[in-house]
């Protein structure tokens, strides 16, 4: 019977679904998880607004772990590889992936990236979203974890105005700053406030990449994330042997 | 803008759901949208206008089922505010959403004769 007037049309059925719309897109995250649990990389979907301070924050990154640590970034922009040639000079292994006119990236084009790339022996990839508060945080990419960039020029009110990609992150990097005497009245506390309102249990880094400023947090909460990783893949290969 | 990338992801499975069906037309499409999908309802309905086309679903009303979002504690499920702090006012344990960011595909009617 129809489902839309009950209206008792015999030749009109309604077909309960009850399925995630973006199944299709979960279903290829979960498999390039699968891929990246397999192999003990972690990987990281950094989102935040264009200018936040993504690219900046990698090659800080870079330059704090990259003699003991083997660092990719996919860099996602809807146009120019700008982003990944600055990680490469850096010393990430980095390739772009641009999006033509979409504002996002899903994880079909995360798939498709990893094809004749060198990320099997990585140990962090970190995955460059699309400047962008809004649309990335519906696309799951098979991450282990998100990580929000927000810079103290964004203003505090900012996660209350972009709650849902709050919402999905683990880490909320707050960069520049150094930049905070310059902005009047401005304090790392009301981000912090602004945030545990989006956030139940936010783990916020304060950083300047500029002046190297709170970098080793976050440099310590990766280290700690790929121990994580390679217990996985021990507990996985015991399992497989046992 | 998303959403259009959302409706491609319905009508996708809509049409899918048809063809096993033998279904040779559709006259509604039901979805939920939770507040913290990050989905807006009204982009999505602009984007269905756009993107029905001719076929199946030209004929076919998009439901949309909006969900507010609803905290509680994780400890004492005492329910939480959304506006302000998401930590339990008794006892200041983090909140956990309950529900509010649901993107479902419910239900499709479809004409079968």
């Amino acid at each position: 019977m129809c489902g839309t007037c009950g209206c008792g049309d015999p030749h009109i059925i309604a077909v309960p679904v009850r399925d995630k719309i973006l199944a299709e897109n979960d279903r290829t995250a979960q498999h390039n998880r699968a891929h990246f649990t397999e192999q003990g990389v972690h990987v990281v979907n950094m989102m935040g607004s264009p200018g936040s301070g993504k690219t900046a924050l990698l090659e800080s990154t870079a330059r704090a772990l990259g003699q003991r640590r083997r660092l990719g970034a996919l860099a996602g922009d809807l146009a120019t590889d700008y982003d990944a040639r600055r990680l490469e000079t850096a010393g990430v292994t980095a390739r772009s992936i641009s999006t033509g006119s979409i504002c996002h990236l899903d994880a079909a084009m995360v798939h498709d990236a990893l094809h004749a790339w060198p990320w099997h022996d990585l140990d962090h990839l970190f995955i460059e979203n699309v400047g962008n508060l809004v649309c990335p945080a519906v696309y799951d990419l098979g991450q282990a974890h998100s990580v929000v960039v927000l810079s103290v020029t964004e203003g505090p009110e900012k996660p209350l105005k972009y709650p849902v990609v709050f919402r999905t992150a683990d880490v909320v990097v707050l960069t520049k700053i150094d930049l905070l005497p310059h902005l009047r009245g401005l304090t790392i506390e009301q981000f912090e406030d602004s945030i545990g309102e989006v956030m139940p249990a936010p783990i916020i880094m304060p950083v300047s990449t500029t002046q190297g400023d709170g970098l080793e947090l976050w440099v310590r909460w990766l280290d700690r994330q790929l121990m994580h990783s390679y217990a996985a893949l021990l507990d996985a290969s015991t399992s497989q042997t046992l | 803008m998303h959403e259009y990338s959302v409706i491609q992801a319905v009508l996708a499975r809509v049409e899918t759901e048809a063809r096993a069906h033998n279904a040779h037309g559709v006259r509604a499409i039901a979805v939920s949208v939770g507040a913290l999908s990050g989905v807006d309802p009204g982009l999505l309905e602009t984007a269905y206008g756009l993107c029905r086309g001719e076929g199946l679903c030209a004929d076919a009303t998009l439901e949309i089922c909006f969900i507010p979002a609803l905290w509680q504690c994780r400890e004492c499920h005492t329910a939480v505010a959304p506006s302000g702090t998401l930590r339990c006012q008794s006892c200041a344990t983090p909140a956990q959403l309950v529900s509010g960011d649901e993107l479902l595909l419910e239900r499709i009617d479809m004409e079968v004769r």
